[in-house]
């Protein structure tokens, strides 16, 4: 069980480089081409097109006006800019990671074996799907693919960021190598399994720079409610101009610029695509990687998550808690037995075995003078243990230990059958063809675990175990780690069909799976997070992988997708309260020549109609900016049922979005007044 | 406010909660096509008509074939009732020998029937033949009534059946409406009406001579069969030009309180209706109680303004306080019989629900009290709203509320059980914004056409919250006006009509699109992580979504016309 908990640094939001580079590209970004994926946004663009026409204009004819359609132009710029900042921010800390992916990816040299088995020398961009490779200590892994003979330990620090070397080896569920990493000793044979340019590094590298990037499902509803929005704006504005000459007035073009600007959901709009890059980044940061971001979305929608018990649940392995002798036998003498028999057993549950029996017998007696012979676990056996010359003890199974005595005494099938209801494994333990007792086996439940159930469950995530163990087993850990349900004896068809029928009743469903036999369950569930330790057939079956091979990521990955879905609501939500204040502010500051008494609606008495517009303008640049960390970190996320997520993200970013740019614009307003630009 | 005034609101919202679940239930039965006390009566002449036209009340239809039905039937009877209107004057019952109605009225008077609008730029005394407001007018209340029902049954169905690909079948909803609803309720509400002394006759208009020795024309006609369905099909178009402030078409206290309870009938049994098909009535509920606080809150306004009257008057000595013999405040435009109260409350659920009925003259109420009803409209009339519109206008902002909130709480947004996607925020969206597009924009044109403007009585603000008023009136299906405007002109008689059918169909289309789309979707199971959509916290959001939407869509324009007024008025003139 690889479970490597550093993570790759977390890449410091304001570094240096990154804002840098960022700036530069915010400016890049203002070719009306590449804004035009963004309506909300091309729109201030061409807004602010038009305010710098009327601006040049103004200034040639020397008009009085061309002062303040100067500020206002300057304004909407900026609201561009900074918009296209946040995305560049976002996308910044992707490019970082993806510029230090591809410099594993220059030229590797491949050792191409032909039908013959002879070596040839081949660049690795030359290599396709199914040519064997060799590769030695030293060499870096020409291409992804399947080890098909051979053992060697990799470095795979270049992908996981974890240096400390994994196990590959031929057959099995570890078969599976990365283009990339590099051998750290013995040699391996390696079918190729992506193309150049398809790999696994590749498949990173375009991820992170967003290359490809496709808009997620709520992002495309989102965006429609937003271009929507931006249109029926479009038509208010276009229509008061025609009230506002009825009314005996048309209103200046740059000040109808400038509300329409203020009433579109520039923030949101500004802001949307921050926040997708920032949310497939944050899982990056914790050595997920997404193959798209519908998948991450999709993980905030899951409603039942299947967890494997072990690593999971409980720790990777059982400990010994418990010996219960045969009658006659004293239990430090069981103790003894069992020590002598897990002496060599390298496993964690034979070393619970002599960690638990040194507390009855600290230390072994007479074992220097005997020659002592140990005798492997094997799967035919299923025993293992040692002889001390004539003296053979054994321990394994129970069943199978009962093959080797004459006589299994009733006490001792009854403690067999305590430790199984319990959810334990009973170990037997017999000294030449004598029962002499037995090992209480347990699994080591989580700590902190079953909290973590209640705030999944608080969430309305249901999470099923999915265990090996018998239904009896499977039922007291459940009991015990506060799992909603089980699934006992899981094969993988018990495990798709389990997937089948969740998601027949509706619900979404998460599963992590590591080998090629959990590949159907993988395709199958909404959100599949195959382990990087895993085979290549599962990892493509999979829409996630984790790179640090850690089961309880499946719980993070669904925060992040809920995170992500709720900043970009939130954000919304803010962004369409604001303009009720924008329009205090600049409705009666465009009415109140041709209706002096509409200064009963400037409530914020701002200073004269140039500051009120000018200080909507500066408040609705300015919140983009201000709310960049949020969108890139996200809205804190909350285990709450929905009800109180709701209610409070209604009261921050409804109400709060209501209250606050009342309190920003007349703050601004104030500021231009002290400037002089009142 | 008057302890009176209030209790005229209360009664009406009483007997609202009281009706809402038993007409809900019947009508849910009605239109699943079950037994009800009515059938042994009924099914065999709705037995009849199905083999007469050939449908089969069984079979379903997918929204497209739905959608496509609907506008066939509402078409073929827009043209019948067009020719109709054209050659009134030989199609008999025409005592007062009225002559063909003009071919831009008729067209105007033919979409505004068959959109449920029942705008009327004529006098139906002077323009009408008994035989067009029966078989032309009167048969369209029917119709359109019915259709509007039809719609918001399709809608339930889709957001309540689970990988359904049909809606229903709209020939049968159609005629089940009619026959075990509308012609029901009608029959009896038209008797009672009768009893209050509505006129029901074929006379001819009868001359009298007035007390001061004047001769007066009094119109005669079958009123009372067409004033219960002008109310309970929330049409609106009454038979006289003064409509329910004429006293043939409202003589009694109690005539006016069961011509405002038949509008809100049939919208506000529809929430519960909805949270049966649902099979969680909560949900029905909360649509209702969204609805209430809406209409009370309109209510609270229109009368606070009418009830405190004009300041300027005030200020030159009129009293306008009320007192056991006077109702005080605003009594421009109003029937003294009827006061200040039931005007206002008149005048709240007219322009809640897209009736557009009147028993007072909007167009000479306060600024702020027309501005309330005037935003009545705007809100997309969903407060209870038109039967069937009213629902399903709702329903939209529903949609858009669940997508919001969704996403707050960090999940794809589901109603229902039903996920809300990209293609159902699509349908939701024109849904909301088409509507608004054709007022502001026809509103626009209007309001730079100097030859529209020599339509308007009155200059500055007030006039353009005319303007405002008729096309948010035509949008929504309403029908009530400001009446200083003159549409019986080529342009507004032209422009009207295509803004009736576009508010009409344009909201039908995408609705029912959106209902086909959701009836397709597997249903999810709610758990801890869906947030609840009958709460009351549900309830607010729904209404700000509400009035955000279409405040943000109209506060400019609104500025300019009743809030500038308003603001002008207080600083001592007046237009």
């Amino acid at each position: 069980m690889e479970q490597s908990l550093k993570r790759r640094k977390v890449a410091a939001l304001w570094r240096g480089p990154i804002v840098r580079t960022a700036v530069a590209d915010s400016i890049k970004k203002l070719d009306p081409r590449s804004l035009a994926k963004n309506p909300v946004m091309f729109v201030v663009e061409v807004g602010s097109f038009v305010t710098t026409w009327f601006w040049v204009r103004g200034l040639r004819a020397g008009s009085p006006d061309a002062g303040f359609a100067g500020h206002i132009t300057l304004w909407l710029w900026f609201t561009v800019l900074f918009a296209n900042f946040a995305e560049a921010m976002a996308e910044g800390r992707g490019k970082a990671q993806a510029e230090a992916l591809r410099r594993t990816k220059t030229e590797t040299a491949a050792k191409r074996l032909d039908d013959m088995g002879r070596i040839e020398s081949v660049g690795a961009a030359a290599l396709r799907k199914g040519d064997v490779v060799l590769a030695e200590a030293g060499d870096i892994i020409p291409a992804d693919g399947e080890i098909v003979e051979g053992i060697a330990s990799v470095d795979e620090s270049a992908v996981t960021g974890e240096s400390a070397p994994v196990i590959r080896e031929s057959g099995g569920d570890r078969s599976s190598v990365t283009g990339g990493t590099k051998v750290n000793s013995d040699w391996i044979k390696i079918r190729v399994t992506a193309n150049p340019g398809e790999g696994f590094i590749d498949k990173m590298i375009a991820l992170v720079e967003g290359a490809r990037r496709q808009k997620t499902p709520n992002e495309i509803a989102l965006n429609i409610l937003l271009a929507g929005l931006t249109l029926v704006f479009l038509a208010v504005l276009m229509s008061l101009q025609a009230f506002a000459v009825y009314s005996g007035g048309a209103v200046p073009i740059v000040t109808l610029v400038a509300l329409l600007v203020c009433l579109i959901p520039t923030t949101i709009g500004g802001l949307l695509s921050a926040i997708g890059i920032a949310g497939i980044d944050r899982l990056m940061q914790s050595n997920v990687l997404a193959m798209s971001g519908r998948a991450v979305e999709a993980a905030g929608d899951v409603d039942c998550l299947l967890l494997d018990k072990t690593g999971t649940i409980t720790l990777g392995n059982r400990m010994a808690v418990e010996f219960v002798p045969a009658p006659g036998v004293a239990v430090e003498e069981l103790a003894l037995d069992a020590q002598l028999s897990s002496l060599s057993d390298e496993t964690p549950e034979g070393r619970s075995i002599v960690v638990l029996a040194k507390s009855f017998v600290p230390k072994p007696t007479g074992i220097g003078e005997r020659r002592m012979i140990f005798v492997p676990f094997t799967a035919q056996t299923r025993l293992s243990g040692v002889d001390l010359g004539p003296v053979s003890i054994r321990k394994g199974a129970v069943d199978a230990v009962l093959k080797l005595v004459d006589h299994m005494p009733p006490a001792l099938t009854q403690a067999v059958e305590r430790i199984a209801k319990s959810g334990g494994t009973p170990l037997a333990v017999a000294r030449d063809g004598q029962a002499r007792g037995v090992i209480h086996l347990k699994d080591v439940v989580k700590g902190g675990i079953r909290l973590r159930f209640e705030q999944l469950r608080a969430m309305g995530i249901r999470t099923v175990m999915i265990t090996g163990d018998n239904a009896l087993t499977a039922a007291a850990i459940a009991a015990e780690s506060g799992v909603d349900d089980f699934l006992a004896q899981a094969t993988p068809e018990k495990k798709l069909s389990l997937i089948r029928l969740e998601q027949a009743k509706g619900r979404l469903v998460a599963m992590v799976g590591d080998g090629t036999n959990d590949a159907p369950s993988l395709a199958q569930a909404d959100v599949g997070v195959a382990m990087n330790t895993g085979t290549t057939a599962a990892k493509e079956a999979g829409n996630m992988v984790d790179l640090d091979s850690n089961p309880t990521k499946l719980i993070e990955i669904v925060e992040v997708g809920k995170q992500l879905l709720m900043t970009r609501g939130a954000l919304t939500t803010f962004s369409v309260a604001n303009d009720v204040s924008k329009y205090f502010a600049i409705i009666p500051a465009m009415f109140m020549g041709l209706f002096p008494e509409m200064a009963a609606l400037n409530v914020m008495r701002l200073h004269s109609p140039h500051s009120a517009i000018l200080a909507s303008v500066i408040f609705n640049a300015l919140i983009i900016v201000a709310l960049i960390p949020l969108a890139l970190r996200g809205v804190k996320y909350r285990a709450w049922g929905a009800h109180a997520v709701l209610r409070y993200n209604s009261l921050v970013y409804g109400v709060g979005g209501l209250v606050a740019p009342f309190v920003g614009i007349k703050l601004i307003d104030m500021g231009l007044v002290a400037v002089g630009l009142g | 406010m008057t302890a009176m005034g209030l209790l005229q609101f209360g009664l009406i919202f009483g007997a609202l909660l009281l009706t809402t679940k038993p007409l809900g239930s019947y009508m849910n039965k009605v239109f699943d096509g079950e037994r009800t006390f009515l059938s042994p009566l009924l099914s065999p002449l709705e037995l009849w008509i199905y083999r007469l036209s050939g449908v089969d009340p069984n079979e379903e239809m997918g929204w497209r074939r739905y959608a496509a039905s609907l506008m066939l039937f509402s078409v073929v009877g827009g043209v019948l009732l067009y020719l109709q209107l054209r050659f009134q004057q030989f199609l008999g019952l025409n005592p007062a020998g009225l002559g063909p109605v003009e071919a831009g009225l008729a067209f105007n008077t033919a979409m505004s029937f068959l959109t449920n609008t029942n705008w009327q730029a004529y006098s139906g005394e002077a323009t009408m033949t008994y035989m067009s407001q029966m078989a032309g007018l009167a048969y369209h209340n029917f119709a359109s009534a019915a259709v509007g029902i039809a719609v918001a049954v399709a809608v339930m169905r889709g957001f309540t059946r689970a990988a359904a690909t049909a809606l229903g079948n709209f020939w049968a909803d159609l005629v089940r409406g009619c026959l075990y609803l509308l012609l029901p309720f009608c029959a009896v509400g038209g008797l009672f009406l009768v009893s209050q002394g509505v006129i029901q006759n074929f006379k001819p208009y009868e001359k009298v001579k007035t007390l001061s020795g004047a001769e007066q024309t009094l119109p005669m006609g079958p009123v009372a069969s067409q004033e219960i369905i002008k109310q309970f099909g929330t049409n609106g178009g009454g038979f006289f030009n003064a409509n329910s402030a004429h006293p043939f078409e409202n003589p009694t206290p109690l005539s006016n309180y069961l011509a405002m309870l038949a509008i809100f009938l049939i919208p506000a049994a529809l929430t519960y209706q909805f949270g049966l098909m649902a099979g969680d009535t909560r949900q029905g509920w909360a649509v209702f109680a969204c609805m209430s606080a809406l209409f009370l809150a309109g209510f609270l306004v229109v009368y606070h303004y009418e009830q405190k009257g004009n300041p300027l008057l005030a200020a030159r000595g009129a009293d306008q306080t009320s007192s056991a013999t006077q109702s005080g405040g605003n009594m421009e435009g109003k029937e003294v019989r009827f006061g200040i109260a039931s005007s206002a409350l008149f005048a709240t659920i007219t322009t809640d629900a897209s009736c557009g009925a009147v028993n007072s003259m909007h167009d000479s109420f306060t600024p702020m009290g027309g501005l309330a009803a005037l935003f009545n409209i705007m809100l997309g009339e969903v407060i209870f709203g038109g039967v069937g519109a009213g629902f399903y206008g709702m329903i939209l902002l529903v949609v858009v509320t669940v997508f919001l909130a969704g996403l707050m709480v960090g999940r794809t947004p589901e109603y229902l059980g039903k996920k809300i996607e990209a293609r159902d925020m699509k349908y939701a969206t024109l849904g909301i914004l088409i509507p608004s597009f054709v007022i502001l924009g026809l509103a626009a044109w209007a309001a730079l056409r100097p030859s529209a403007l020599t339509s308007l009585a009155n200059a500055g603000p007030h006039g353009l919250s005319e303007i405002l008023y008729a096309y948010s009136s035509a949008v929504g299906n309403n029908g009530s006006a400001f009446a200083g405007l003159n549409a019986n002109t080529w342009f507004f008689n032209n422009t009207l009509a295509w803004a009736m059918l576009l508010g009409r169909f344009f909201i039908i289309v995408p609705v029912l699109a959106l209902a086909g789309s959701l009836a397709g979707k597997k249903r999810a199971p709610a758990s801890a992580g869906t947030f609840p959509t009958h709460t009351p916290l549900f309830v607010a959001l729904l209404a700000s979504v509400t009035i955000i939407v279409a405040g943000l869509t109209h506060f400019p324009a609104l500025s300019l016309g009743p809030i500038a007024e308003h603001l002008v008025m207080l600083s001592g003139k007046l237009y």
